[in-house]
């Protein structure tokens, strides 16, 4: 086991990992942030989407001990209280997903590609979003929820 | 069938602080460890016990100054080894003086993997579809290497020998990728044919660098990924441009004669024949772009 120091969410964690623990893991299970999914559990899908210093990342194929030091975002981050993110917002007004399990990833990747280009364009927002696998929606709608949470964020 | 555990299989990990204490660590540990960067290869081949189980992962990470991305008029690009695919694809300097290395950058996998991934690993891993290694290529890259007996600079294409092999040893590291300066007025482009956009391998690769003055081929390079045990250069098209007046006919001969550097594999993502198809397509498509026809 080996000591580290992560920062999800704004809360310090001083915590004792397994080498090859992956941080999708350590989330999961010694912290109970269950929000992050695990799907295919080989960096393909995405489900696992957090940030990480303000970059994207499947924490699938991150090592715990690789995030060590570094401030982490996951989908529980995202909420004030009780009070959605934008982001969330627009995905449950629109009908951006279904069964719901690539959504934390999918409003994640979202959130980065807003803090870089708050109006995407079509094209901009598929490319932003590639990395994140939907099988129930098509894409249409999370599409369109992604440009409603850019104007909401807009304000 | 292939087997896929959700864990990773036991290994100790160290962060090392310096390129020499990584190369100490690799000699005690020899054969036994693997280096970690992006880990985006590394991570995925472990949990599939794909390759063999190292004792120890070595994680680069910690290194001062090995993500850097430097450019000047001497030394041409200079990329370290920690420097990310994203890094890379978006920095403004490769975009503008070394077009088909960003576009090969960006084509690749998705933010998530772009983020953390690097081109030095897409390199080291040497698969066939590498989408880095047709541009670097074509850009006329080398790679430094340090190892126990020193240092050497390896020309990029002296350094595949075999899918996912190269001829860097288990006690070396693959530290810099070198970029030679190339002439102001050449262009360059990177073409990807996939069923995908994103994350998906490349059926078909293709990277050309040319420099046309008063339509004569001053100097051109031409690169093929996936249809070939390792990433390819074509001399001979090459040849055939060199010093030529660019006709639509001589490009597509040379397109024609990019195929005889291929021995391309039938899989689930194409047929040879479909490839070898392409690769006469879109080198002709890679050299008509080059040479503004």
């Amino acid at each position: 086991m080996k000591e580290i120091r992560l920062n999800v969410n704004g809360t310090e964690y001083d915590i004792a990992v397994r080498p090859h623990a992956t941080l999708l893991e350590v989330l999961r299970e010694d912290l109970g942030l269950i929000g992050t999914k695990e799907g295919c559990g080989e960096g393909e899908c995405g489900a696992c989407t957090v940030i990480i210093e303000g970059k994207a990342a499947n924490s699938c194929i991150v090592l715990a001990l690789e995030a060590d030091g570094k401030e982490v975002t996951t989908i529980e981050g995202l909420a004030d209280g009780g009070k959605l993110h934008p982001i969330q917002e627009a995905f449950v007004e629109i009908g951006g997903l279904q069964c719901g399990f690539c959504t934390p990833g999918m409003i994640l990747s979202t959130k980065v590609l807003l803090d870089a280009n708050p109006n995407p364009t079509d094209e901009e927002i598929k490319k932003g979003l590639e990395g994140n696998f939907c099988r129930c929606t098509g894409y249409t709608k999370i599409i369109e929820s992604v440009k409603v949470a850019a104007r909401k964020v807009r304000g | 069938m292939r087997v896929f555990y959700r864990r990773l299989p036991k290994f100790q990990y160290i962060a090392v602080r310096s390129l020499d204490e990584a190369l100490a660590f690799l000699a005690e540990h020899r054969g036994k460890a693997k280096v970690l960067a992006g880990g985006t290869d590394l991570v995925p081949q472990l949990k599939k016990r794909e390759i063999e189980l190292p004792a120890c992962v070595v994680d680069l990470k910690a290194i001062p100054g090995l993500d850097v991305i430097s450019h000047d008029r001497q030394s041409g690009l200079v990329l370290g080894a920690l420097a990310t695919i994203n890094a890379v694809g978006q920095n403004r300097v490769v975009e503008e003086k070394f077009k088909a290395l960003s576009q090969a950058a960006l084509s690749m996998a998705s933010p998530q993997v772009r983020n953390r991934g690097t081109i030095a690993g897409n390199i080291c891993n040497a698969v066939p579809s590498a989408d880095s290694a047709p541009a670097l290529l074509a850009l006329n890259a080398s790679v430094k290497i340090k190892g126990p007996k020193g240092e050497r600079t390896v020309p990029l294409d002296q350094f595949f020998t075999g899918p996912r092999t190269t001829v860097l040893g288990a006690d070396e590291l693959l530290y810099e990728i070198l970029v030679p300066n190339q002439d102001r007025a050449s262009r360059g482009v990177y073409l990807k044919l996939s069923p995908r956009h994103s994350m998906d391998l490349s059926v078909v690769g293709v990277a050309a660098v040319g420099l046309l003055e008063d339509g004569i081929c001053k100097a051109v390079k031409i690169a093929l990924g996936a249809v070939a045990p390792t990433p390819v250069r074509a001399p001979m098209a090459e040849a055939l441009l060199t010093g030529k007046v660019i006709t639509q006919g001589l490009i597509d001969e040379a397109a024609r004669n990019a195929l005889t550097q291929c021995s391309p594999i039938d899989d689930h993502r194409a047929s040879r024949e479909y490839r070898c198809d392409m690769v006469y397509a879109m080198t002709r498509r890679a050299l008509a772009h080059i040479f503004g026809r």
